[in-house]
């Protein structure tokens, strides 16, 4: 008795108590209370993930979206870079363009989505630009912050010294950015899987979008939980990703 | 010094509406003289004169009005069960350590996933907005209030105590001045995602609002509309979100 009450005040026990109490609620809800057509127990939508990868086109479907997801990170990583260092590294630049950019981060991007659709198409390029558009902002943000952080005289002595344009920028200021830069790469992802899973369910002939219309204009709540459960372990796993190297190399910048 | 100091920024105001006028020059240019065709992009001043119609007409309320009721019942929801919920959890620091790693593992999840079980449960109509809304306002507004009662200096609770404070006065003179402002931050957090996931679920699956009117003019390829709209929503959303920085700036001075 003694030594259950112990365990139970580890937290981590406690915490997988509480999911593993949230699960059994939900089976019982979906199992005796709730019309089948709309929930479905967790039990099934586990043992239903097979099958889920056989359905046609899932796994196709699954393969674009991470492939778009790869791409739209990719591409607000490299712009974000370049504007934030443009914007970044000359004082009167950072004063003028600043506001601008917080202007344009401050508006609510899912209103022009449609726009984007329009330009860009129903395929996979309307969904990579509008993650994009949700990714770039962060690492601008963090790029200005982290060359704004670095002390003059760091940069000031390396020019003394002779250092070029590129030394400096390899050798001063890179290695000043590099933590706050990691923190903007995590915000990125974030944006970058809102932006593109956005635009998936916004409309959609290849992606995953397609396939979460599909099952909830069947009423097939088994297939879509499962398909919502597969992304968001997927959004995990890439979140996760990013937060290890975060940790990883802002332990380094420290030491 | 100073009068240098004026003149930068004189300067970096000078590009800031310099680079704004080119924009607007060159939107008009691409429109008349470059002959980029009014189904990609209208014509600006055709843009002001809808934007203005649309404002005089108003012919916006209705979307408006269904917009906003959305907003507000899952704001309402988010921010009561946020702060009902983070409070319950931020008073005691063994619920901190079961519940707070929970929170902040779903909400860093793309919440938006949701949006099609919603449709499912509660339909195409208001009910599936307000229950994304408000799901994904809650964990902003819960993480933060958690944070705010979690972490207050034990040495105030203490001495409070030691004085002979009753539980009311310890909330009302301890905790609540020192957790506020954090709790503000987060129902401003919890306020701007709502806002948005409410717009973009209208834009994704509705029958109505100003997301569904967009998506509706976009469909019929209404552009000019369908611009002025967008610019009609944008400024909405930034008079809100100003209007709650400025409480939330208030708040905190208090």
């Amino acid at each position: 008795m003694m030594l259950t009450w112990h365990t139970m005040q580890r937290p981590w026990v406690a915490r997988a108590g509480v999911i593993v109490l949230l699960l059994c609620f939900w089976e019982a809800a979906a199992r005796w209370w709730v019309d089948p057509m709309f929930v479905s127990p967790p039990s099934r939508v586990i043992a239903s993930l097979p099958a889920l990868f056989d359905t046609r086109g899932l796994p196709a479907a699954l393969r674009v979206t991470l492939w778009e997801l790869a791409v739209a990170f990719a591409l607000s990583v490299a712009i974000g870079l370049a504007i934030g260092l443009a914007v970044g590294l000359q004082p009167f630049a950072r004063k003028s363009f600043m506001p601008i950019v917080l202007l344009l981060y401050g508006t609510p991007q899912v209103t022009i989505l449609p726009l984007f659709v329009l330009y860009f198409g129903i395929g996979p390029a309307s969904k990579i630009v509008f993650g994009v558009s949700h990714g770039f902002f962060p690492i601008v943000m963090t790029v200005v912050a982290g060359v704004q952080n670095i002390k003059p005289i760091l940069l000031t002595s390396a020019h003394a010294m002779g250092a070029s344009r590129w030394q400096i920028l390899r050798y001063v200021v890179f290695p000043h950015m590099i933590p706050s830069f990691f923190a903007g790469m995590r915000l990125a992802m974030t944006g970058v899987l809102l932006g593109v899973l956005l635009a998936e369910l916004y409309v959609s002939t290849a992606g995953i979008g397609h396939f979460t219309t599909l099952f909830t204009q069947n009423f097939d709540p088994t297939r879509l939980l499962g398909l919502i459960s597969v992304l968001a372990a997927m959004a995990i796993v890439l979140n996760e990703i990013v937060r290890r190297a975060e940790l990883h190399f802002s332990r380094w910048h420290s030491e | 010094m100073s009068g240098n100091q004026g003149e930068t920024r004189l300067a970096s105001r000078a590009v800031q509406v310099a680079f704004l006028i080119a924009l607007l020059v060159l939107w008009y240019l691409a429109t008349t003289r470059w002959r980029v065709s009014p189904l990609l992009l209208p014509n600006p001043l055709v843009v002001l004169r809808d934007f203005w119609s649309i404002l005089i007409t108003g012919e916006f309320i209705g979307d408006l009005r269904v917009t906003l009721t959305e907003f507000v019942s899952a704001f309402g929801i988010a921010a009561s069960l946020g702060l009902l919920f983070g409070y319950l959890i931020g008073r005691s620091q063994y619920r901190i350590q079961i519940f707070e790693p929970l929170f902040a593992g779903i909400y860093s999840v793309p919440i938006i996933l949701f949006l099609p079980l919603y449709v499912l449960l509660f339909g195409l109509g208001p009910a599936s907005k307000i229950a994304l809304g408000a799901t994904i306002g809650f964990f902003p507004i819960a993480l933060n209030t958690i944070a705010g009662f979690g972490y207050v200096d034990r040495t105030l609770v203490i001495a409070a105590n030691s004085m002979g404070a009753s539980d009311l006065q310890l909330f009302r003179y301890v905790l609540l001045p020192a957790a506020l402002p954090i709790i503000l931050t987060g129902m401003r957090m919890g306020f701007t995602v709502a806002l948005l996931s409410i717009i973009g679920s209208e834009t994704i699956a509705s029958l109505a609002g100003l997301g569904h009117r967009i998506v509706y003019l976009a469909e019929g390829m209404e552009m000019a509309p369908m611009f002025a709209y967008i610019a009609f929503v944008v400024a909405i959303a930034a008079i809100l979100n100003t209007l709650v920085s400025a409480l939330e700036a208030r708040g905190r001075r208090r």
